[in-house]
């Protein structure tokens, strides 16, 4: 097949292969093995289909490529178009990244239920890749509630603790934050008449959309209260620990690894993208939210006698740094933003996997129940600091790159948003590297802890990939920040209209 | 031939596609009729199957006779009856929800161990009701056919007749549906009083072309109390929980979906062809009460035939935010909701139906602790019909309330949405309940389910079907209903103005 012919429909195929995987699933008799193996064979599949976007992406260019644009429903005008441009291209792939490596995580760990739990998982990756794929707002809602079904019930079936609890305030939150962007997407619809992401921006760049003005502060926090929730931003981010401590291990790495960039890519795709005016009037308090998220996300982190918990407040930290990037409207804060969601996607993924390892082993989180594992589980000890040091924005690792770029962009935006934010990367060191200490060095201080295992074939399997990739991002960033320049470059124009509209006034 | 020839009073006869034009109706009377016969003659144990397969039969002549009606399009009966694809559009989901709630009732008449041959007939008497509602376009015979439905569900609610409940819920609904009633023959004396005339059309037409007298609001809106209470909307649904808990499940099923879908069809007419525009806050406030009230009181419930009574009230809510937009897209949203509304409450009953056992033991939340793991397949399917009834997509719940908040948005009711967007997402909290309950709970009694019969398993599939179709693929029934609601709304010629009887105008062709 010639790549042209591939290209038009590869992100179709991307999109809903791990979902008829699953459809395959169902029909598969219940043998843990062989459903496991098909699982991953899925989602290794789409993995590979996945490569074929960056391979053949023509960096250059700032539009969608790969468009497919098919009418689904007449009236109203709901049409089934996907297209990625490098801000979605390398989150399709992050999603497809992280899936089979939760495959081979959930491995050993998932015993019960194990074929419920591979459908879901599978059918979660549809929904995730779709949310970053569809350039119709309608589509984009549908895939982006079909996200909260999959991920409450992996919560709630293969969690531990009070994950019932967490998963319906995970269901509840997310809802309730996303009804307020449904009645904005009607809205737009109502006064434009389509749900085209670029028909819609260019009709409000034009201002052809009438009674637009009035409405666009009300629009522009509609969209914004589902985004903030997801984010997750101070003060809407409660939700959050609860659904990590209780998720299983591969639902915590979705979450984190690619959950909470749904929102972090609605700010950048939608607030941004549809309405400049505003998110440049409402970016102060905006990131004085970011700014709290990324102090006050550190300082929790590090009173946490949880080590799931402490990673679930590190990434609201991590998190409040692609904020900032995104509203400082600055060409290296969105390029640093679109990178830290790829950093914190691999290294907290690859975190969210070792505390779950070493559950497994021990069946809790508490820190103190550790202590000296570097004696037992040299191996294990090794790629924990890795990711640790490249989660804490070591250069050389994949942390470091993203948080420099966003502090320079905060830094041209207004020096202090620069100065309170770099205090975020010496906190993430302090609980980090603290947990670290605490975790495998020293005595051993319960006798239990002699007798651990060190990395399974399975576990490195899964947790190898996350180090290798920390470790490409940091050496050669160019390679994702190529086909991501050109794309924020392009979502920038219209600041730097708007701001040429404010100046000769 | 020439009408010199023929006698006044022959032409003044039904003609023959004036029977074609009710011909669903015709065929379930006599198929009600042949069910209330053969009851008395055939023994009693083998009645009941036999007469439920006559009564299956009925429904799908009916559904198969919706064809030849759809054929003839026009009024029929002196302007009494008027086919067109609006009518003929809830004459199918109508006599569809009876099949289905025939088939579910195989089941659950042999293990209740009630022996009643007039339940089949009754609900065939019932859809006769119903579907005459959906094409009636002469307010008395809307009454009557509205009373015809009524009764027959009065005496269905009371059929568990061992159980207080039930004969609580049959006189409480006989009472208050009367008393509704009334209502609305008010409102039609009223109209009658104000216009001169009972038919919708002419109604309109009066009404456009001269100013609205006070009288005709006031007729709307009493009619409006009386359909209000049919649908269940709020403030007049004190009734629903109290009947819905106490009839057997499948006649809730049925009474939650057939009978709304008539009245509302019904208040569609009113409210958009005689077009009183006034009474727009009258259903505005309706419309946010039912959704808000329904929604908090669903959240309490611990028995899921209330909770389902009242998330149905906040359906009628949500269905009642199409009717405050713009008539066409008002209309086609309500046409949408209905029906997609029908698939997955129906279904949801049909489940709850089968596991409520005998004497209907076991309907509470607790008793569902488990399911997913005793009865994966009865549990998935309940799911489903849940998460439509949130509104989860590619379910035909979210495209139903998307239409009805993309219509009220264009009519720039923001508020409304709002709140209904708001109602929506709280909304699913009840819901996620009962999910929660089957696959993250451990069952903490033994909670026996019996396998489903295939009956059972044919009206599950066909509501799954349903739902899941108008989830995938909205586009083909969406049009239909805009179609419908174009030729439902266009103004219509003044009918011929003589004294009555007057022979249709097409009836003639």
């Amino acid at each position: 097949m010639r790549t042209d012919d591939l290209s038009s429909i590869i992100l179709t195929l991307v999109t809903f292969a791990p979902l008829a995987g699953g459809l395959l699933l169902m029909l598969l008799p219940r043998r843990d093995r062989d459903i496991r193996i098909f699982a991953l064979v899925i989602s290794l599949l789409t993995f590979v289909l996945s490569l074929h976007l960056p391979v053949y992406f023509h960096r250059g260019h700032t539009g969608f490529q790969y468009e497919v644009d098919r009418q689904w429903v007449s009236t109203p005008n709901i049409h089934y178009h996907m297209g990625v441009d490098g801000i979605s291209l390398w989150l399709v792939v992050l999603t497809t990244f992280l899936t089979p490596l939760c495959v081979l995580i959930s491995w050993k760990s998932i015993h019960e239920r194990a074929k419920e739990f591979f459908i879901l998982l599978l059918i979660m990756e549809t929904a995730l890749i779709g949310v970053f794929t569809s350039l119709d707002l309608f589509l984009f809602y549908f895939f982006w509630e079909a996200t909260l079904i999959p991920m409450a019930l992996l919560i709630g079936i293969f969690g531990h603790g009070r994950k019932v609890y967490a998963a319906v305030k995970f269901f509840m939150y997310t809802m309730i934050g996303s009804v307020f962007m449904l009645a904005a997407i009607l809205w737009l619809y109502a006064h434009t008449g389509s749900f085209d992401f670029a028909v819609i921006r260019d009709r409000i760049a034009s201002g052809s959309v009438l009674q637009f003005p009035v409405a666009a502060q009300w629009l522009f926090l509609g969209f914004f209260l589902a985004f903030a929730v997801k984010v997750p931003l101070f003060p809407f981010h409660t939700w959050l620990p609860d659904a990590h401590v209780e998720a299983p291990t591969a639902g915590s790495v979705l979450l984190a690894g690619v959950l909470l960039k749904m929102g972090t890519y609605g700010l950048l795709r939608f607030n941004l993208g549809l309405f400049p005016e505003q998110a440049r009037r409402n970016a102060p308090w905006i990131i004085v939210l970011a700014l709290i998220g990324i102090i006050y996300g550190a300082l929790v982190a590090m009173v946490q006698p949880n080590m799931k918990k402490l990673i679930a407040y590190s990434s609201v930290s991590h998190l409040g740094f692609v904020v900032l990037g995104i509203f400082s409207f600055t060409q290296a804060g969105l390029d640093g933003a679109m990178f830290v969601m790829l950093a914190h996607g691999v290294s907290t993924g690859g975190l969210f996997m070792l505390a779950g390892i070493l559950h497994e082993r021990r069946h809790t989180y508490e820190i103190t129940e550790f202590g000296g594992l570097a004696s037992p589980m040299p191996r294990y000890a090794a790629v924990y600091l890795f990711i640790v040091l490249a989660s804490a924005g070591l250069p050389l690792l994949n942390g470091f790159i993203g948080e420099f770029l966003v502090l320079s962009g905060a830094f041209q935006d207004k020096p202090i948003y620069g100065i309170l934010g770099a205090t975020g990367i010496i906190w993430s060191a302090v609980y980090l590297l603290w947990m670290y200490q605490r975790v495998f060095y020293g005595n051993i201080t319960h006798p239990v802890n002699n007798s651990l295992s060190d990395l399974s074939g399975f576990e490195k399997a899964a947790i190898l990939p996350c180090a290798l990739a920390a470790l490409v991002m940091g050496v050669a960033p160019i390679l994702w920040l190529g086909a991501i320049d050109p794309a924020v470059r392009a979502a920038l124009t219209p600041f730097a209209q708007v701001v040429g509209r404010v100046v000769s006034q | 031939m020439s009408a010199a020839l023929v006698p006044a009073f022959v032409q003044a006869l039904p003609q023959g596609a004036d029977y074609l034009r009710i011909l669903p109706e015709i065929l379930l009377s006599i198929f009600g009729m042949i069910v209330m016969v053969l009851e008395p003659l055939l023994d009693e144990k083998t009645s009941q199957k036999i007469l439920g397969q006559i009564a299956l039969l009925g429904a799908l002549a009916g559904l198969g006779s919706t064809w030849f009606m759809a054929q003839t399009p026009g009024l029929a009966f002196w302007n009494m009856v008027q086919v067109d694809s609006f009518s003929v559009f809830f004459h199918v989901l109508i006599i569809a929800i009876t099949a289905v709630v025939i088939l579910i009732s195989y089941e659950y008449m042999a293990v209740q161990r009630i022996r009643a041959g007039e339940y089949y007939a009754l609900i065939l008497f019932g859809a006769v009701g119903m579907a005459l509602m959906s094409s009636a376009v002469e307010l008395v015979l809307i009454f009557i056919a509205l009373e015809i439905s009524s009764i027959s569900s009065y005496v269905l609610a009371g059929f568990r007749r061992h159980e207080a409940a039930s004969a609580e819920a049959s006189l409480k609904y006989f009472l208050l549906g009367s008393f509704a009633t009334a209502f609305f023959l008010y409102g039609v004396a009223l109209m009658f009083g104000a216009t001169g005339s009972t038919n919708i059309d002419r109604i309109s037409n009066t009404l456009r072309a001269a100013p609205v007298p006070l009288l005709a609001y006031v007729a709307v809106a009493l009619m409006f109390v009386g359909l209000g209470f049919k649908v269940a909307a709020a403030p007049f649904h004190i009734w629903t929980p109290d009947v819905y808990e106490g009839s057997p499940a499948p006649v809730v099923g049925l009474m939650s979906t057939a009978p709304k879908a008539a009245a509302f069809a019904v208040l569609l007419r009113v409210v958009f062809v005689i077009n009183v525009h006034a009474i727009f806050w009258v259903i505005w406030v309706a419309a946010a009460l039912s959704m808000t009230l329904g929604n908090i009181s669903a959240f309490v419930q611990s028995n899921v035939k209330r909770l389902l009574a009242y998330s149905s009230i906040a359906h009628a809510g949500y269905l009642l935010v199409a009717f405050a937009a713009a008539p066409q897209l008002g209309t086609s949203a309500a046409m949408f909701y209905t029906a997609a509304y029908a698939a997955m409450n129906l279904g949801a009953f049909a489940v709850v139906s089968h596991f409520a056992n005998a004497g209907e033991r076991y309907v509470t939340l607790e008793d569902y602790e488990g399911l997913g793991r005793s009865s994966p397949l009865l549990a998935a399917a309940l799911t489903i019909f849940l998460l439509s009834l949130i509104g989860i997509p590619m379910t035909g719940g979210f495209f139903a309330k998307f239409y009805v908040f993309s219509a009220a948005v264009k009519a720039n009711l923001i508020w409304l949405t709002v709140i209904g967007v708001v109602n929506g997402g709280i909304g699913a909290y009840y819901y996620l309940r009962i999910i929660v309950m089957m696959y993250m709970r451990e069952p903490r009694k033994e909670v026996p389910v019996m396998p489903v019969p295939f009956t059972l398993g044919v009206a599950l599939a066909a509501c799954l079907a349903a739902t899941l179709y108008l989830g995938l693929f909205p586009g083909r029934v969406l049009q239909y209903t805009q179609d419908s609601a174009q030729q439902l709304l266009q103004p219509t010629q003044p009918h011929v103005t003589s004294s009555a009887p007057v022979p249709a105008v097409s009836a003639t062709l």
